[in-house]
């Protein structure tokens, strides 16, 4: 067990490293805010708003992450495939599952990074009223797990191709339906032929309304467990995925 | 003396394509394999077999006594493999490359670093050590890629073209590196150059078509071939066909086969039944002829020769 938890970390200590070896990283980084920033006080008036909180901010994330988070995960394993630095990878002695993961949470936690880089907006809000802080963390907590499902899918998916541009365009497709899943536009529309199971089973996979439900503050199980299963089932498949796709 | 790397009816399609089949190989300890065959023989195929890379469609395969696929730790633990290509992170510094793989396998601390400064001077990689690999030369990745495979000292080396690419410089040192490691590891090396094979390889494992045609000592396979039945004669003219009907009733019932063409000139085979004729006799009956003969002599064959005759008999 030891062992294993020291190769998760020299994965994710190599892996969170070599997002900063290109210009990418901090490419990310900048469009990330600019986006986040643009959105939050223009489109949304973050002044016109009149009041101290940070609900503009959130509601566009869904919509900034299903870009970003593919972008984010998509070098991951269609990178290795590519390169071929793979078949080093799955000949060493450690478990697949510890690489799966290591590399998973190297992306979140680049994640984490441009999201605590946000945290000047906190502040802002606290110096012009007097907001709900809890309300604020159990934003950014499930904005956070938000993207922590949205990058398992796209990792998951890049185990599937060569090419990132692919990994990527697939996973925001993917990435897309989750978001959109919970949408009356959308469970309308299948509501008419589909079987209640149907229905009901996408719209138990609505990212948007376990998301809303946590930036309101409502910290509770169902979301946990969600957004927690969602990870974890898309890092098994991950795992799955990765050794049956190695050598192709 | 221990087997250390035991391969069993190792099989593998892709599609239509049967790429190995039924490969076994075992190698002792003190063994280097060198493994040869034409492009697309199956030859890096079985090394991913054997390495636990690939799934094979049947067979096994062991390291050092253990599965690759039923305990994968502990057999890959044993094993140290340079891929076709020698990829790595080309992002990466190859300090931080070495390391993260010694990291991998379980080095830490000192341990890494000894073997770290061991990697730099034995296989020569000061000169390059802070800089990303994919600024460095062909030669020099290859290198990093041999570095990367002898980190952790493991007992079994499995390389996949490891002189490719290299000058005759290096491929002289990679050599000397391969030689001076061997006595205590089992190395499977696969290459195409044959004479690599003659200079540092105690047995040659030739494949063709995903088959083993040959698994002797580099000297016993051109024995083999080696009869003393045979007289090999170069000529050179560009009229080569009607020479080689001159040549034919002036031989004493050999029969003949052009085995080489070179520069302007042909090697040919004269194969007899038993005893060959005296080369003098020969060469002394052409000349007289007129014919533009310009060496006859007992035929040795080479390395070369054999594996060509073992790996296009089968097409
Ligand atoms: N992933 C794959 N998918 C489909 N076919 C493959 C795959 N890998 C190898 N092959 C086929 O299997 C056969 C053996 O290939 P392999 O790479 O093992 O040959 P090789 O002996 O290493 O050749 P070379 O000397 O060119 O390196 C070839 O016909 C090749 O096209
Ligand atoms: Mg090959």
């Amino acid at each position: 067990m030891t062992a294993s938890l020291s190769s998760v970390s020299v994965v994710f200590g190599r892996e969170f490293r070599a997002y900063f070896a290109t210009p990418l990283a901090a490419i990310f980084l900048v469009v990330f805010l600019a986006l986040a920033g643009a959105m939050t006080f223009f489109v949304s008036g973050f002044f016109a708003r009149g009041s101290a909180d940070m609900a503009a901010f959130f509601t566009w994330m869904p919509w900034l992450f299903l870009v970003l988070l593919p972008a984010i995960g998509m070098r991951l394993w269609a990178e290795e495939r590519r390169s071929g630095t793979i078949e080093l990878l799955m000949t060493m002695p450690v478990a697949p599952w510890t690489i799966v993961l290591g590399k998973f949470l190297a992306g979140w936690a680049f994640t984490g990074v441009a999201l605590a880089l946000t945290t000047p907006l906190w502040i802002t809000v606290n110096w012009l009223g007097s907001p709900d802080n809890g309300v604020i963390a159990a934003g950014y907590l499930g904005t956070f797990l938000m993207a922590g499902a949205f990058l398992a899918v796209a990792a998951c998916i890049s185990t599937l191709t060569k090419n990132q541009v692919i990994a990527f365009i697939s996973a925001a497709i993917v990435t897309f339906i989750l978001v959109t899943a919970g949408l009356e536009l959308v469970l309308g529309a299948i509501r008419g032929w589909a079987p209640y199971w149907l229905t009901e089973a996408v719209a138990a996979l609505s990212v948007l309304e376990h998301f809303q439900r946590i930036t309101q503050g409502l910290i509770e199980a169902p979301t946990l467990i969600f957004f927690g299963s969602l990870i974890v089932l898309a890092l098994m498949i991950n795992t799955f995925l990765v050794d049956l796709k190695k050598a192709q | 003396m221990t087997t250390l790397v035991e391969a069993r009816g190792l099989k593998k399609r892709f599609g239509d394509t049967t790429a190995v089949d039924d490969v076994s190989l075992s190698v002792s300890r003190g063994e280097v394999v060198g493994f040869l065959g034409p492009n697309g023989a199956g030859k890096s195929t079985t090394m991913k077999m054997i390495t636990g890379f690939l799934e094979p469609d049947s067979g096994t395969a062991q390291i050092g006594g253990h599965d690759v696929w039923r305990d994968p730790a502990a057999a890959k633990a044993k094993l140290g493999y340079l891929p076709e290509g020698a990829p790595a992170y080309g992002e990466m510094p190859v300090a931080d490359f070495l390391s993260f793989v010694g990291k991998m396998r379980g080095l830490r601390k000192a341990q890494l670093n000894n073997r770290l400064a061991e990697m730099a001077e034995r296989v020569r990689l000061t000169e390059v050590w802070s800089r990303p690999i994919e600024a460095l030369s062909k030669g020099y990745r290859r290198r990093v890629g041999i570095a990367q495979a002898l980190i952790h000292d493991p007992d079994v080396l499995i390389l996949d073209e490891p002189t490719d690419g290299l000058d005759p410089n290096q491929k002289h040192e990679m050599r000397n590196l391969i030689r001076e490691i061997a006595p205590n590891k089992s190395i499977i090396v696969s290459t195409h150059i044959l004479e690599e094979v003659e200079s540092v390889c105690s047995r040659a494992v030739i494949i063709a078509s995903g088959k083993v045609v040959a698994d002797a000592t580099p000297r016993d396979l051109v024995g083999s071939k080696d009869d003393g039945r045979a007289i090999q004669i170069r000529i050179s003219s560009p009229e080569e066909a009607s020479v080689i009907e001159k040549i034919k009733p002036l031989v004493g019932g050999a029969e003949l086969e052009v085995m080489e063409r070179m520069n302007g000139s042909t090697r040919l085979l004269l194969r007899y039944n038993d005893k060959p004729e005296d080369t003098h006799a020969i060469k002394t009956r052409l000349k007289s002829a007129d014919l533009p003969v310009e060496e006859v002599g007992i035929y040795r064959p080479r390395l070369e020769d054999v594996f060509r005759d073992v790996t296009t008999r089968i097409h």
